[in-house]
């Protein structure tokens, strides 16, 4: 077809000028320019997010604009100027400014959107050097964060190119307490950080998955050999029976129930039948609806109410019920209560699947080395990694090593594995590293969502206002497999009073089996659907008695000496109270304002403030969660720090070190981190149930204290004595008597080290007794939040106008971070309250499947309230769960401030707002008449 | 197979030579791929800079094929163009408005594409040129149906036409959805007015979009507001049943029911900011 004349670009002319300076380009000119970056010229700032411009990930300046990498072929930048986040800080005078301004206010937490978020900024500010809000918004709108709720960056972006003095180094009073900014961030903000797909061996294979195209299915395969054959290229074929160990995994070992390849029936739309490994062109060219399978769709349950249906098929025949399993907690007397209650309301409410989002797909590689595998991806949970990885391969666990990358986002998805299986089977057979990221649509289709919900609960108060009693039941739509289903389970009917003070009280719930998508760990267990019932039909129950919906939450707040609903009296560091308090000018104002607003706008725009409260268990509910930090003292004087606690972006890694280098009265400047590699640190648990600053803080606290003794021990100085960390020597001041310790003589102990301390925390619960009374967590963080809002009652929709979050944390480590978790949890509850559903099969991309992008979040007020917890490392609490769960319910009590409707089954769009709008004029119309 | 060619008539001969994936933008092409990567013949249209500018002939705005939202944001266009403009700013986020081409959006023929509706209330036609004859069709004879265009796979799309009677019609578009940015419109409505000196109406355009397969013409309301006022309170001229021939579907974004609801104020919303705009 090429005739002669016909004008080609053929590879051998392609060049482009990349960062300045001239190149040729390799690859095929159809490749999109995301991947030839990449891949042929390891720029890995470059992110990829979703292949589909729907994220802004990859965005780079093309001739100076910004565009999409992942939309761009190479083709089509014969003779242009490229630019990444590798270039700009050598050829944009702004860039340094901005990366400072990033750093100083927080803006990059995961740093998975901060390439392209700063490559946005770079092109407003050229243009406009001093934008104001809205142009920055229009600038970066098209890149979305996940983590930070935008705010952060908006400010970074706009104080850019205004001179601010930085922060200094060293701190007055210790590091505890300061805006430090984050350890790991130098690495975010000039692109260098390195991700799940960003590090690959030279010689790696690329592996795909076949996958079930049906909710539910019977297969078999035809013949892999001649497949193989016809594809030179592969190197093998995996299926369930090379699994050499056990087919089986899951995070919770009682419950595991899920097989790395499905064996003869699959059991969810996505679910793995099979791995396809060899050289990456041929692999990623593979039209994998050709590979040798042959599906026979079977009738799947995609609803728990067809799950419990008499006779319904069971998901897994030795779960015959299709119930995973059940929680409860009883108190008092629920029934008598209710009956004699003064007041009495009752609703049913209604949550579906919501995706993550985390704009890093999952990615990684493994290679077996020897008779050991390594795997490098991005996780949560390296140690349960590791215990799950081994028992599949059938090797000892000493003989598998994670090596955790830098998560891209988690928010609980991560904790579960999800290509690990699949990579250390393949690289275990073919002993050749392999490597996989995930496409956008394998990321949503195949990983954990939040659970699905339905909700009924019934709420009594006295005519004064004291709630008497809470009746609750909860059934969770767990999917195909257990994954964190029995967590979810057990954490609601916890927490699902509120915290507040309930004398009777009944939660029971269940997970319960379908035949779709795994429904795992976001951000909450649970615990935000059930307050999105029970915040709202507070709301219900304080307007039917007549009373201001803060004081009636004021009036029922718990504190230290009352019994929680499983009997808990906490004791001390139950800041509700001072949270709701907190909120209370702001209370008062809004709704002054709002109605200001309502009485003189056209009745079309109507105000509304909500408000919402939160308490959140930290840790494991009634189980062991201890973390083990070890800490030593170098012969140059400088302290090595083996934390295992994984940063997805809220910022263990600084938190931590913070904590640890105030117990040991040392610079922050002074320590090197080692990371949660398997071989190297030992076990700091999973990154979930907003754990790391409590119970990694904590033995971060212990084992600096312990390292300290230590020191002062080698030194022969008494404990009271001051440690000076110099270069290679130590200063210690005891008293008078002033003494150097020159280091680079001494021993070293067993750990490598001239001093060293390993210390573990485990936090002190008992478990819970059939009435689910006892000690569930030895620490609760408290929150509320106050959500003003308009809506427009034509069209039904909503826009948050501003946020007040009052968060009783403990203990602010670091406030920034602090405030960097409100905000991101805020961002999420808010596109849980407006947009968020997935139905499985459907929509699995960003486009479909919305979150907040930097034009719908509102500025965030956060109040940091600091009522120490007796336990936490220096009184402090979790935060990192807490802060999502209020902000929906704020927002929907606001919706029924403004409008009078109430949205049950959300996410409050806006053809569902707009229909409660009509129904309650066309009631309101019947009521008149009446 | 690559192919740049950097004249319309060499770009023709592959096309007709090769039927090539035409990329222009590449912000439809590369979604649409999935997981696969780019294969078969590929026309790049990036070196034709000759269908890339705004020009005017006497009757008509020309509006090169392959002008970019954002290039056209930077046009020096009259006030007609003022919903254009606003839809522009509307298409997904500056990188897609960077990359993106107004032809793209045309013969991608998506039910949602913004450009379609706002070009359709411009009486836009679309030049298509073949190696051997070039023709002009209407954009609503163009645009057939979801993802179905009147172009003939040999032909590229050279450029929009707008008359210029339309240049300086009262102008507005108003997109619904249900976030800010990178959003798939729920409903859109693109209106325009051409005034007679004493400011009544001797011509509107409106075009409602994401509730038919193809954006459509409200002709009956066009026809009723002919003479009228353009005045705030126009909006007692929209009836319900002027929309009666929206064909809106339930799917994740909204119900078909709430699409015809909405459609009807943002019509009406529309119509009084062409009436505010005609007093300033």
């Amino acid at each position: 077809m090429n005739k002669p004349g016909a004008p080609a670009t053929t590879t051998a002319q392609l060049s482009f000028k990349l960062n300045g300076e001239l190149h040729a380009v390799r690859s095929d000119p159809r490749t999109r320019l995301s991947q030839v970056l990449r891949e042929e010229f390891r720029f890995t700032g470059t992110k990829v997010g979703c292949d589909a411009g729907d994220c802004g990930a990859c965005t780079v300046l093309v001739n100076g604009q910004p565009v999409c990498a992942c939309l761009t072929s190479v083709g089509q930048l014969q003779g242009a100027k490229v630019e990444t986040i590798e270039g700009l800080r050598h050829t944009s005078p702004i860039f340094d400014r901005l990366q400072k301004s990033f750093l100083r206010h927080g803006a990059a937490q995961c740093g998975i959107c901060t390439p392209g978020m700063l490559v946005s900024a770079v092109a407003l500010l050229n243009e406009t050097p001093q934008p104001d809000e809205n142009e920055v918004m229009d600038a970066l709108g098209g890149v979305l964060c996940r983590c930070t709720g935008y705010r952060k960056i908006v400010r970074a972006v706009l104080d850019a190119n205004h001179a601010v003095a930085l922060h200094a180094a060293v701190f007055e009073g210790g590091p505890v307490g300061q805006r430090v900014a984050r350890l790991d961030g130098r690495k975010k903000v000039l692109g260098e950080e390195i991700f799940g797909a960003d590090d690959w061996p030279a010689d790696c294979l690329t592996l795909r998955v076949v996958r079930s195209p049906h909710h539910r299915a019977q297969f078999s395969f035809g013949d892999l050999e001649a497949y193989r054959g016809v594809h030179p290229g592969i190197h093998g074929i995996f299926t369930a029976r090379d699994v050499p160990g056990k087919n089986i995994f899951g995070v919770i070992s009682q419950f595991a129930d899920q097989p790395v390849f499905a064996e003869s029936e699959s059991r969810f739309l996505g679910e793995a039948v099979a791995a396809v490994a060899g050289e990456s062109g041929v692999i990623s060219a593979l039209d994998l609806s050709e590979f040798p399978v042959t599906w026979k769709s079977l009738p799947a349950i995609e609803t728990p109410k067809d799950a419990l249906k008499p006779g319904a098929t069971p998901v897994h025949a030795f779960r015959p019920d299709n119930i995973l399993v059940g929680g409860r907690v009883v108190h008092g007397n629920v029934d008598d209560a209710l009956r004699t209650a003064d007041v009495c309301v009752e609703a049913e409410f209604e949550t579906g699947f919501i995706e993550h989002a985390y704009i890093e797909p999952e990615a990684g590689f493994a290679r077996r080395v020897g008779d050991r595998i390594e795997v490098q991806a991005c996780t949560q949970a390296p140690y349960n990694d590791q215990k799950d990885i081994a028992a599949i391969l059938g090797i000892p666990e000493s003989s598998v090593r994670v090596i955790p990358t830098a998560v891209g986002g988690g928010f609980g998805s991560k904790l579960d594995l999800s290509l690990q299986p699949f990579l250390v089977v393949a690289a275990w057979h073919l002993r050749k590293p392999v490597r996989m990221t995930y496409s956008r649509t394998e990321s949503i289709r195949t990983t954990t969502k939040r659970h699905p919900s339905k909700i009924f609960c019934r709420a009594g108060a006295t005519q004064d206002g004291k709630l008497v009693a809470m009746d609750f039941a909860a059934d969770f739509n767990t999917g195909a497999y257990a994954s964190w289903g029995p967590t979810v389970a057990a954490r609601v009917p916890i927490h699902a009073s509120g915290p507040y003070k309930v004398p009777h009280f009944r939660a029971i719930t269940r997970a319960i089996h379908t035949h779709l998508i795994p429904a795992g760990a976001f951000r909450g267990f649970g615990v935000p659907q059930g307050t999105i019932a029970q915040e709202q039909l507070y709301d219900a129950l304080a307007e039917t008695i007549g009373m201001d919906k803060l004081e009636f939450r004021c009036i029922n707040a718990l504190d230290n000496e009352s019994p929680t609903v499983t009997g808990q009296v906490i004791g001390g560091g139950v800041g509700i109270l001072a949270c709701f308090e907190a909120l209370r000018p702001r209370w008062h104002e809004a709704h002054k304002e709002a109605a200001a607003f309502n009485s003189a706008a056209n009745s079309l725009r109507r105000r509304g403030v909500g408000v919402a409260g939160m308490w959140y268990g930290c840790g494991n509910t009634s189980l062991p969660n201890p973390s083990t930090m070890r800490v030593g003292l170098k012969r140059d004087g400088r302290i090595a720090l083996h934390q295992g606690a994984v940063d997805i972006g809220q910022g263990s890694a600084t938190v931590v070190t913070q904590i640890c280098a105030e117990a040991l009265g040392v610079p922050l400047a002074k320590f090197d981190l080692l990371s949660g590699d398997t071989d190297i640190t030992p076990d700091c648990g999973k990154t979930s149930a907003s754990r790391q600053t409590f119970v990694s803080g904590k033995a971060a606290l212990l084992a600096g204290e312990q390292l300290k003794k230590n020191i002062l021990k080698i030194a022969g100085a008494c404990d009271c004595a001051k440690i000076h960390f110099l270069d290679g020597a130590l200063l210690i001041e005891d008293g008078e008597k002033k003494k150097t310790v020159d280091l680079k003589g001494l021993p070293l102990d067993e750990r490598g080290y001239v001093a060293s301390a390993e210390a573990t925390f485990d936090p002190a619960v008992t478990p819970l007794n059939d009435n689910g009374q006892g000690i569930p967590y030895a620490v609760f963080g408290f929150g509320a939040h106050l959500s003003e809002i308009e809506v427009d009652t034509e069209l039904g929709t909503i826009k948050v106008l501003r946020l007040t979050a009052a968060h009783d944390v403990g203990r602010a480590i670091n406030p920034t971070l602090v405030e960097g978790q409100i905000e991101g949890g805020a961002a999420q509850g808010l596109g849980m309250a407006l947009m968020e559903e997935f139905f499985p099969g459907k929509g699995e991309n960003l486009h479909d499947y919305l979150i907040p992008t930097i034009g719908d979040m509102p500025p965030v007020e956060s109040i940091l309230i600091e009522d120490p917890s007796a336990v936490g490392p220096f009184g402090a609490k979790g935060v990192g769960e807490q802060a999502l769960i209020p902000t929906a319910p704020a927002i929907l009590n606001a919706l029924y401030d403004a409008v009078g409707v109430r949205i049950r089954k959300l996410p409050a769009t806006p053809d569902k707002v707009r229909a409660a709008i009509l129904a309650k004029a066309d009631s309101d119309l019947g009521k008149a008449y009446d | 197979m690559y192919f740049r060619p950097s004249s319309l008539q060499e770009a023709l001969h592959v096309l007709a030579d090769t039927r090539a994936t035409i990329l222009a933008g590449g912000t439809d092409v590369f979604p649409a791929l999935g997981e696969r990567p780019l294969s078969g013949p590929v026309l790049d249209l990036s070196a034709l800079e000759e269908i890339k500018s705004v020009s005017f002939t006497q009757e008509h705005v020309l509006l090169g094929a392959r002008t970019t939202w954002s290039e056209l944001l930077a046009a020096p266009l009259s006030r007609g163009f003022d919903g254009l403009k606003a839809a522009a700013r509307e298409i997904g986020s500056v990188q897609i408005q960077n990359s993106a081409t107004i032809a793209g959006n045309l013969c991608n023929a998506s039910p949602a594409a913004d450009g379609v509706a706002a070009l359709m209330a411009l009486d836009a036609e679309v030049v298509l040129a073949s190696r051997s004859v070039s023709r002009t069709l209407p954009l609503v004879e163009f645009v057939q149906g979801n993802r179905k265009t009147a172009r003939r796979p040999d032909e590229l799309l050279t450029c929009i036409r707008v008359p210029r009677r339309l240049e300086n019609v009262v102008s507005t578009f108003l997109k619904l959805g249900a976030r800010r940015y990178l959003v798939i419109s729920i409903v859109m409505v693109a209106a325009n007015l051409l005034l007679n000196p004493d400011g009544a109406i001797r011509e509107a355009l409106l075009c409602v979009g994401s509730c038919s397969p193809v954006a459509l013409r409200l002709t009956e309301l066009e026809r009723a507001l002919v003479g009228k006022p353009a005045r705030p309170g126009i909006k007692q001229y929209v009836r319900p049943e002027y929309l009666g021939r929206l064909s809106p579907i339930d799917d994740v974004r909204a119900t078909a029911a709430y699409r015809r609801d909405a459609a009807h104020t943002l019509v009406e919303r529309a119509l009084e900011a062409c009436a505010e705009k005609a007093l300033s």
